[in-house]
């Protein structure tokens, strides 16, 4: 069988194993259908949290970002694991005992307030909303191009799949596709990277793997090689920095504040029965993470190191197939500047204006023509970052099977994450929108009916814009975290840790932090582009860090208004009280 | 309701320590003085590049058994444990 036969086996199987769940598990109530019902043990809960997290872009997007920008890399490992031990040790406990359904719950009962409640919801569904259409992208991307389907149809079915599962079963369908989705993953993610990890240091552990020496002989470190290569082709050396500390700072502490604050993350924690359950689930959830997460910077440095040597000063019609494969969808190309007809792969962007644009003639030697001005200096090769994951099994032409467990993690991982969004936005609606708000009266029977309704709508909307992008939508991806963070993380933690925190400064704070952030990032991203650079940033940081600044605003702010204004009744003191211990008397 | 205050405050200065190593391994290690860290090596990493990349994730996941384990033990300490089903 070759890879493409393999590829369908193995999608197909998994997703015949979610669509079993999906049947096994269907939710008959609305504990049920929001909650999982409080039964899910710990560390079921901690896999589901982990799949659940790691997106499209941790399984594909991650490794290439740090293959490219080295040590940089840093600030979306650290911050994408550091906001579980915020979760871990400032929220989940306490909002698991509070115990109900949803994050604008806990605003609306905390804050007393309707229009708090409001607020929270229109930042769940904002939040929500950007950050799954770039998955339900990811499922087309990995569908056209590993099983030659065109992107709607991909999207087609990958809507059709969490559909079943998300509106017949909820949270409690959705808990245990998950966990399966978590094992597809994490085993597509590491095959590859151990295989590799052997081939060029001998050791099995990828994390070992690159500090140790090669197995070439030469006793040189992984790592020493790679600078000196990397440094040689006039590229920063792989494991120096280019990025301003302060940038470093405030992007990665708004990624864990933001973690820490991503309302379908949160939920997950009022899955388990108690809350010491709560507490050590999140340790669960950050060990399965951390497993992709420490292996993620060593694929980066072996596939570094693998392109380097595979395609740099090599005749074009002398390159592997992965490079004219790539090159055929779009996401690779390659300019010869001094028309010798090797491709030299330096330091620099390639091409004026970006990405490639191609004329649509091919060139002497066959390669694709592209209609970009070349840069000054000396690199002929544009490679996409978001292909190194996919492509390197391919680079280190390693055996079919493998390649074909590899589509089928990077689809686990997207739909995960797209199922736990949608459900939380359903819940919004059906639970704080409708039940809590709009038409209290409702039955729970109808409540379910609602909450079923706006899954399966929410599944139409999601696929729409995978299939038609938006493009807007892509690089407000990133800014879901800013704007979590700027928001809900500090309306949460005040509200556990400050009795007299009170609705008049919630509502002014949440409000300062999102409009702050919302507005710095529409400013660089689409009023004024062009002047998107450390001289014109607010201290110098970047759109992607900026929700920090929100936040310790959004910190400022409550602070100052709740001097100002009168305390919360007792009863909501009272609940402070409560949710802070585990079993109060 | 005093020893509420006692479990409270023991939780609070629980949080405190384990958020200044949280702190330390990342901000610190891994950004702050990243560079000073790189002259010296563990295994063939530099130190601060082994920080930012690896050993700051590994310190976050034993800091959150540590609180789950000393939790534990406040709760039970303190009498507020849940009850078991």
């Amino acid at each position: 069988m070759d890879a493409q036969d393999l590829t369908y086996l193995f999608v197909g199987l998994s997703f015949a194993l979610y669509i079993g769940i999906a049947f096994w598990s269907r939710a008959s109530s609305t504990n049920e259908f929001y909650i999982a019902g409080s039964h899910v043990n710990p560390v079921a809960n901690g896999a589901a949290t982990a799949a659940d997290w790691m997106s499209a872009a941790s399984f594909m997007g991650m490794a290439g970002i740090i293959a490219f920008d080295g040590r940089d890399g840093a600030r979306y490992l650290m911050g994408w694991t550091g906001g579980y031990v915020l979760l871990a040790l400032l929220l989940a406990p306490y909002l698991r005992k509070f115990s109900k359904y949803t994050v604008p719950d806990f605003v609306g009962d905390r804050y007393y307030s309707q229009a708090a409640r409001q607020v929270a919801v229109i930042c769940v569904i904002f939040i929500s909303f950007t950050y799954v259409a770039g998955q339900m992208r990811g499922v087309g991307i990995v569908f056209s191009r590993f099983l030659e389907v065109d992107i709607t149809s991909g999207v087609i079915i990958g809507m059709a799949i969490v559909f079943l599962y998300a509106v017949l079963g909820g949270m409690k369908g959705i808990t245990y596709t998950q966990v399966a989705q978590y094992c597809v993953l994490i085993f597509a993610y590491l095959v590859p990277a151990i295989y590799i990890s052997i081939m060029l240091t001998g050791v099995p552990i990828p994390q070992i793997g690159f500090g140790s020496t090669l197995a070439d002989g030469s006793g040189i470190y992984l790592l020493e090689k790679l600078d000196g290569l990397t440094t040689e082709l006039g590229m920063t050396a792989f494991t120096s920095g280019n990025k301003s500390t302060i940038d470093m700072l405030f992007i990665t502490a708004a990624l864990m504040a933001g973690t820490a604050g991503l309302p379908h993350v949160i939920v997950r924690f009022f899955t388990v029965p108690k809350v010491r359950d709560a507490r050590i689930s999140a340790g669960y959830a950050l060990v399965f993470i951390a497993i992709l997460y420490t292996t993620a910077p060593a694929v980066a440095a072996f596939a570094r190191i693998n392109i380097i040597n595979s395609v740099n000063d090599v005749a074009y019609d002398e390159v592997p197939e992965w490079l004219s494969k790539w090159e055929d969808t779009g996401l690779v190309a390659w300019l010869d500047k001094d028309g010798d007809g090797r491709i030299q792969y330096r330091g620099g962007a390639p091409l004026e204006g970006g990405a490639p644009v191609y004329t649509g003639v091919r060139n002497s030697a066959g390669a694709r023509n592209v209609a970009n001005m070349g840069t000054l200096n000396d690199n002929e090769l544009y490679i996409d970052r978001d292909i190194i994951v996919l492509a390197h099994p391919e680079i280190a032409d390693l055996p079919a099977w493998v390649i074909a467990l590899v589509a089928a993690g990077g689809l686990a991982a997207a739909l995960s994450t797209a199922a736990g969004l949608l459900l939380v936005m359903s819940t919004s609606i059906s639970h704080d929108l409708l039940k809590k708000n709009l038409m209290p009266q409702i039955s729970e029977r109808q409540e379910l009916m609602f909450a079923r309704i706006a899954a399966a709508v929410a599944v139409a909307v999601a696929g729409l814009l995978g299939i038609y992008p938006l493009d807007f939508v892509a690089p407000v991806v990133a800014f879901a975290f800013g704007l979590a963070a700027a928001s809900f993380f500090p309306v949460i933690f005040l509200g556990i840790f400050s009795k007299r925190m009170n609705k008049e400064a919630a509502i002014a704070g949440m409000i300062t932090g999102l409009t702050f952030t919302f507005s710095y990032i529409v400013y660089f991203k689409f009023i004024s582009p062009e002047t998107s650079n450390p001289e014109h940033w607010l201290f110098g940081v970047s759109p992607e860090g900026i929700g920090t600044v929100g936040m310790l605003l959004n910190f400022a702010v409550s602070l100052v208004v709740c001097r100002l204004t009168p305390p919360p009744p007792a009863e909501v003191q009272a609940l402070v009280e409560t949710i802070r211990v585990p079993r109060s008397a | 309701m005093n020893e509420d205050n006692g479990y409270w405050r023991a939780n609070l200065r629980l949080m405190l320590v384990l958020l200044s190593i949280w702190f330390l391994v990342s901000f610190v290690f891994g950004i702050l003085i990243v560079d000073f860290l790189d002259q010296f090596h563990f295994f063939g990493f530099k130190l601060g590049f082994w920080f930012a990349q690896q050993g700051s994730i590994y310190v976050f996941v034993i800091l959150i058994f540590v609180y789950v384990w000393q939790m534990n033990r406040l709760d039970k300490k303190f009498n507020v444990r849940e009850e078991d089903e």
